[in-house]
């Protein structure tokens, strides 16, 4: 009993830490350093690791001595720890712990285009020179939630701009001051593709210009690096500063993960990467890198299923999700992938605790689990042996628990952060549970304890009849109130509590005398604790490609097939030819003729059936999560690559419309717009798969009205006439060409004048735009009226190349002679008009005049509904323009895949080009024509016949996963209302903001 | 050869080349007799190779043998195709012309509950987008006002007119409410996309909604009031002279607003959207509702619907009984209305039987619009208001118009975009 006060006087003295170089004036100076000892313990030194009857000698916040048989020093304060097990306390390297989140500006009605700060980067969003730790405050509600959550070291960054400057590694230690719990109030630094809060400055606007941001601010700093540079950049020099140090990227969503990862690679990071939690639905990306990722498991919660019109059109992602997230860090571990935990968004420890569990109950091993709450984010910031591990020179962080960590019995007690012992649950640490008795005036006591790590259950019984007892354990004592009803009595008892049980008791009885007894221990608790019924797992749902609406239970693969007896529209000279057969083999079309056999083919009766090549969309907007980069008004920078979304249900059914290849252009928001993406819609593959393989290079420009922001807010930004537009090409070609020059002169240095020579700034725009000059990149320009095409081709005229295609193209016809003779061909509408001033005088017969005319005319969509009916559009050349039947079908799959420079791959049936096919119903012409069997590359990847076996499939595993979650509310799991996800359909003209 | 087919097809359209606007046709002064047609007529007949004679406006002869009457015009057709001009629903012609110009945009008037609005004051006979209908085959329109929960009363206009007061074939003939939405879709997206949940505002919305009816009800009743335009407005509701128009897309829209106004009395109530129509086909049969469904050129509702859902919808609605026509109401709907008979056409690639797809095109718009004793059919006494295609009219490549007719004057089909292609076919043939 004294002892263990002593202990305690000890404990308050330790944590009034002072300095040791700090003048003292309210007392006299005490510096009184004693060692720690945890002893008798089973101490787990890092996962798999496990010391029996183990000791650990701490001093100074530092653990000096791990074993099991060392020699203490005197000066040593000991606890015994007999029973309890020792775990290294967590560490999550992506907390927001203390950091101060800026207030949103307010917006101001014009969009600003110019930086607000001076001396530092032009772009606001870069703030590389902020310090986390400058706004630091630590804060003790938040420290006792992480510690209880079992975190002893959190690495913090303020979430806040595209480059967020530097983080600070704090140990949650409320007993000293931030002289002692900033372990390193510089150890990282962070990125996001989120804009900053504070300021307005519109770019970037995008993902994808978030993008180029981060990759021009490096090419930046190593030129400043480099002596390049004539005037002072702090932020720069901030960031010259901190280049060593760790990089964690914030992404947000998955595509977004790999996005982070992808970025981080280029920029020679090896960055950690906040995960989605959703990393099993892309896993065959993430294999490419070894970075760490750091996985929140804030599991999706079952949906409560009363609002019928909600449920019903709930989406199988969603649902899925549920079902599958829990297995995400078994499948990450099962491709050998590494990864941290992160609290985020968890609502409490009893939450998190569940949610590990639940990943250990899917598979995963509860070493790697600890392992991702220690050892993984220690390593990945650079503090292997230093944090997340019990060994000597390592802060003397861990936790005490009553068992095994991830037990759903086991208790965390204590949290001892940096030597000091911070409590997590003011319970018993000894079992005191058993059956204990006594007699006081004649009669006999039977007092029963159970659970007494947990909440305590305690019975009392009075010669056999059961009394009415209210207990609680305060201050390392149970206290107990008896009411004996028989008699109208009340009672008290308190107990001491000792290693080894309850002691004496003080015993007030029924007539208020007070008395102290001996307690007996009659024995062990004959009923052992009831175990919690372990709930049966959920069947696990197969992850599909992808994993939502019409995903590929396995992926689809490449057949060689021969399509028997077709109409072929061949779109070469072979014009259309009847009962043909067209043998696909090695994804290529090997050969077409009469009567054709081959073995080992699937052979495809074609009869009456029409087969073509693929369509083309040379405009496309769809399978990309951001589209404008608005915030300047050249943005050559950026790139759809960077941004293309696979698994857009659009892709789906794009190819149910029996489109196979699509340009995804930037939209129209500046004159010069971004670098484009051209895929082949591989439903289900990988996102690097769909690229299409050996692409020439493309812009997408912009003409009119969309880049004068004729038809949106801003007033501000240059130009806001076509006379500007002109001004805003010849300055960006001009600056691009003696950008070109300079660095050409400069590559020809030999390495001797190089080494003399301080190289030009690398700049990602002039680079790009310099690639039109040296005819290395095409522009496809959105355009309208026929003076700014006319003006386009004389711009282009002026610096030496040709502009390859006018895309919307509305007014054409008017200076399709004009067009011949530049060489550019025209991508356009079939018929829309009237949406706005400038598409005035487009008509439907434009294509058909421009063909008359000579020049290559394809029609595109620029449409997420009317890209799946593209034929149709092809169509209407017939009835507007009178066009044959064979020519009007070339508009939208040999002219376009001309346009895009691709016509020796795809675009036409003919031996060696790419089996992209579509197998029609009927004229593929005909407005009553549905594409049956789409192809690409030997793959069939739309099969209308399966659509109804799709659609029944998908509705089972959706009641399935239903019923499961109608069980998880019976089992009295937590339940969310359902909402409904919607996917925003991406124009032209679509302007995005991230924030 | 192709220069050839070109001047064909000019020579049919030329008269008044040059004009700004076309100029609307004469009265018929002469007989015409139009034979070895195929003659489609709107209420499921086809006469092949027929005779098909029309005077002072009104069809005379329509059958498969020769008149004895000889017409001051008689011209062999050779295989081409007759149909009855086309209805659109449903439509903002000549209410706006250029989308992104606000000051052409009449449309829609602030405020929630807008009875009193009539569209037909604001219909621009000349509009250029107008213009473009005919040389589809799209003659007729129902121009409607939007905007609010009542946006207004529609009326049924012809295409080829001076004016609006010239171009009315009915006034006033429907009253258009948009059902409140019963869930709650948000304009901001963030990142991308975003969350849609039930409206915690439906039941007020719909009991607003409600309040104004019961109200234009009891006011409709009472003699001795004093004039409230809003209530005076919605009398003809109630008596029988004016169709509902009950814009809904979801089931429960349907169901709670056919119910309302049937408990009110009001019978005539035609669903305009329709998109799960086809999920409460015996309620819409119970209560006798036409429904005139979103036309097929949209996007599936959500991601994990059927690839074709809006292909599909007109068959399962037909299918199973229910009167059916098209809405043109979507994106571009103004330019894009003369794409009326692919909407169609596309029904048909999906299904749809094409008697069907005619009747919703003809026959059946001019029964819900009340204009059928005239329009909507080729039968003889109607008034002759047809087209005559090279082809299948709900086919693009076919859709080839030579001549078109409303109540027997015959139409010019040039129009400003036939224009700019003649001068620039010019430019292209002088090879500069």
């Amino acid at each position: 009993m004294k002892k263990l006060s002593l202990i305690l006087f000890f404990t308050i003295q330790l944590s009034s830490f002072s300095q040791e170089y700090f003048p003292t004036n309210i007392d006299i100076k005490s510096e009184l350093k004693t060692y720690i000892l945890i002893e008798n313990a089973t101490v787990i030194v890092s996962p798999g690791e496990i010391i029996k009857d183990g000791s650990i000698l701490v001093k100074d916040g530092k653990i000096v001595e791990i074993g099991s048989d060392f020699s203490v020093p005197n000066n040593t304060v000991k606890y015994d720890m007999s029973g309890l097990y020792v775990y290294p306390s967590f560490v999550d390297v992506s907390s927001s712990f203390g950091t101060k989140n800026p207030s949103n500006t307010s917006r101001s009605r014009s969009t600003e285009y110019k930086s607000s700060r001076q001396g530092y980067y032009w772009n606001d969003h870069i703030l590389s020179d902020y310090n986390t730790i400058d706004d630091f405050n630590y804060d003790e509600k938040k420290s006792k939630e992480l510690r209880e959550f079992g975190f002893g070291v959190v690495n913090i960054h303020r979430k806040d701009g595209v480059h967020r400057g530097t983080g600070a590694l704090v140990a949650l230690d409320d007993k000293s001051n931030n002289s002692f719990r900033i372990l390193n109030p510089t150890s990282t630094e962070s990125f996001s593709f989120n804009r900053s809060l504070q300021f307005n400055q519109a770019y970037p606007s995008s993902i994808m210009g978030a993008m180029a941001l981060l990759r021009q601010f490096y090419h930046d700093l190593k030129w400043y690096e480099d002596g390049g540079s004539t005037s002072t950049d702090m932020a720069i020099e901030a960031a010259i500063k901190n280049y060593s140090l760790p990089k964690i990227f914030s992404a947000g969503d998955k595509l977004n993960v790999i996005r982070a990862l992808k970025i981080s690679d280029q920029l020679g990071f090896k960055s950690i990467v906040e995960g989605s939690g959703y990393e099993y639905e892309n896993i065959e990306d993430l294999k490419n890198y070894d970075n760490t990722i750091v996985v929140p498991i804030n599991y999706p919660k079952a949906f409560d299923l009363t609002d019928v019109h909600i449920v019903e059109k709930l989406t199988l992602q969603q649902l899925k999700r549920w079902n599958q997230a829990p297995s995400n860090l078994v499948q990450l571990s099962n491709n050998n992938i590494n990864f941290a935990i992160s609290p985020k968004n968890v609502k409490n420890s009893s939450e998190f605790f569940n949610n590990i569990r639940k990943s250990i109950s899917y598979g995963l091993d509860s070493d790697e689990a600890l392992a991702a709450l220690t050892i993984t984010p220690a390593k990945s910031i650079n503090m292997e042996g230093k944090i997340g591990v019990i060994k000597q020179g390592a802060y003397a962080n861990f936790l005490v628990t009553s068992g095994p960590i991830f037990e759903k019995e086991t208790i965390i007690f204590e949290n001892w952060v940096m030597g000091n012992k911070h409590t997590v649950k003011n319970v018993p640490k000894n079992s005191i549970d058993g059956d204990y008795v006594f007699s006081d005036n004649g009669s006999k006591y039977e007092l029963v304890v159970k659970n007494s790590q947990g909440k305590i259950n305690v019975s009392l019984k009075k010669d056999s009849i059961k009394l009415n007892v209210k207990s609680v354990v305060k201050n390392g004592w149970l206290n107990m109130s008896i009411v004996d009803k028989e008699n109208e009595l009340y009672g008290f008892i308190s107990s001491t509590i000792n290693t080894n049980g309850l002691g004496s008791i003080s015993f007030t009885d029924f007539e208020g005398i007070k008395k102290n007894i001996l307690l007996k221990k009659s024995g062990e608790n004959t009923e052992p604790v009831k175990k919690i019924k372990k709930h049966d797992q959920y069947e696990l749902i197969p992850v599909s490609y992808p994993n939502k609406a019409y995903g590929f239970k396995s992926k689809p693969k490449k057949q060689n097939v021969l399509f028997k007896n077709a109409t072929v529209w061949t779109g070469e000279s072979d014009g259309i030819l009847e009962n043909t057969d067209v043998l696909v083999s090695d994804g290529k079309i090997k050969s077409f003729g009469k009567n054709l056999s081959f073995s080992n083919v699937k052979v495809i009766d074609a009869t009456n059936k029409h087969l073509t090549a693929g369509i083309i969309d040379e405009h496309s907007h769809i399978a990309a999560s951001s589209i404008n980069e608005g915030g300047q008004n050249s943005s050559a920078e950026v790139s759809i690559e960077d941004v293309v979304d696979h698994e857009d249900i659009n892709i789906y059914r794009n190819l149910s419309g029996g489109v196979t290849t699509i340009q995804i252009l930037h939209g129209s928001a500046n004159p010069i717009g971004g670098q484009s993406a051209i895929i082949k819609l591989k439903w289900g593959e990988k996102n690097d798969e769909m690229i299409f393989k050996d692409a020439p290079k493309f812009i997408k420009f912009a003409l009119g009205e969309n880049v004068k922001q004729s038809n949106w807010g801003s007033y501000n930004r240059y130009p806001q006439s076509r006379m500007g537009v002109e001004q805003v090409f010849v300055d960006h070609f001009q600056r691009a060409s003696e950008y070109d020059k300079e660095w050409k002169k400069y590559n020809k240095l030999s390495k001797r004048e190089k080494n003399k020579t301080i190289a030009p700034r690398f700049d990602i725009e002039m680079e790009v735009i310099a690639e039109i000059l040296n005819k290395e990149r095409h522009i496809s320009c959105h355009s309208y009226v026929q003076s700014e095409i006319n003006m386009l081709m004389k711009v282009a005229e002026k610096f030496g190349f040709t502009v390859s295609t006018f895309t919307h193209i509305l007014e054409g016809y008017k200076v399709a002679s004009l067009m011949k003779r530049h060489g550019v061909g025209g991508a356009a509408f079939s018929d829309w008009w009237g949406y706005k001033f400038e598409v005035n005088d487009a008509i439907p017969y434009n294509g058909p005049i421009m063909t008359k005319a000579g020049v290559l005319v394809a029609y595109n969509s620029d449409d997420a509904e009317m890209s799946r009916r593209l034929n149709q559009e092809a169509a209407k050349a017939v009835k507007y323009g009178n066009l044959s039947e064979e020519e009007a079908w070339k508009y939208v799959t040999l002219n376009p895949a001309k346009l895009l420079k691709i016509d020796d791959k795809v675009g036409s049936i003919k031996v060696g080009k790419h089996a992209d096919l579509v197998l029609w119903d009927k004229n593929p012409l005909s407005v009553y024509a549905n594409a049956e069997k789409t192809m690409i590359e030997g793959v069939f990847y739309y099969e209308k016949d399966n659509i109804d076996a799709q659609l029944k499939s998908m509705q089972e595993e959706k009641n399935l996963i239903l019923s499961m979650m109608i069980e998880a509310k019976k089992r009295g799991e937590e339940t969310v209302e359902p909402v409904l996800e919607e996917k925003r359909i991406y124009e032209c003209e679509t302007v995005e903001t991230i924030l | 050869m192709r220069k050839i087919k070109y001047l064909i097809i000019c020579f049919f359209i030329f008269a008044n080349c040059w004009s700004q606007k076309q100029i609307p046709g004469d009265d018929q002064n002469k007989t015409i007799l139009l034979y070895n047609a195929k003659i489609i007529t709107g209420v499921g007949t086809v006469v092949e190779d027929g005779f098909f004679g029309f005077s002072n406006g009104k069809i005379d002869h329509l059958s498969i043998s020769k008149p004895e009457k000889k017409y001051d015009l008689e011209i062999d057709l050779k295989g081409q195709h007759i149909y009855p001009g086309f209805i659109a629903l449903n439509s903002t012609l000549g209410l706006v012309e250029i989308s992104a110009v606000r000051a052409s945009d009449d449309q829609r008037e602030i405020g929630t509950f807008n009875p009193n609005i009539r569209s037909i004051i604001a219909y621009n006979a000349e509009s250029r987008i107008v213009e473009t209908m005919r040389l589809n085959g799209v003659l007729i329109g129902q121009i409607t006002p939007r905007g609010g929960v009542i946006s207004g009363s529609s009326s049924v206009v012809q295409f080829d007119a001076w004016n609006w007061e010239d171009a009315t074939i009915k006034y006033d003939e429907g009253m258009h409410v948009n059902w409140p939405n019963p869930y709650n879709r948000p304009s901001r997206w963030s990142s991308g996309s975003r969350t849609v949940t039930s409206s915690k505002n439906y039941l007020d919305e719909v009991n607003n909604l409600k309040n104004i009816f019961n109200k234009a009800l009891s006011y409709n009743s009472d003699f001795s009031k004093k004039l409230d335009l809003k209530l005076e407005s919605m009398k003809n509701l109630f008596n029988g002279l004016q169709t509902l128009y009950l814009h809904a897309k979801d089931q429960r829209q349907i169901i709670d607003g056919v119910s309302f106004f049937k408990s009110l009395g009001i019978d005539k109530i035609v669903v305009i959207g329709g998109d799960e129509a086809h999920q409460i086909i015996e309620f819409l049969k119970n209560n006798n509702v036409s429904v005139i469904a979103s036309h097929p050129h949209r996007l599936p509702s959500r991601e994990d619907s059927d690839v074709k859902e809006a292909f599909k919808l007109a068959k399962t609605l037909v299918s199973n009984g229910i009167n059916l026509s098209i809405d043109v109401r979507g994106g571009m709907e103004r330019p894009n209305t003369r794409n009326l008979p692919f909407f169609a056409g596309s029904f048909v690639g999906n299904g749809l039987d094409y008697d069907a797809a005619i009747k919703a095109l003809t026959i059946n718009p001019a029964k819900i619009l009340g204009i059928d004793k005239d329009y909507g059919s080729l039968e003889v006494g109607k008034s002759a208001t047809f087209f005559v295609s090279k082809g299948d009219a709900l086919d693009m490549k076919t859709n080839i118009l030579y001549h078109a007719f409303i109540d027997g004057r015959e139409l010019e089909l040039s129009n400003h975009q036939t224009k700019l292609r003649d001068k620039f076919l010019e430019k292209v043939s002088r090879n500069n």
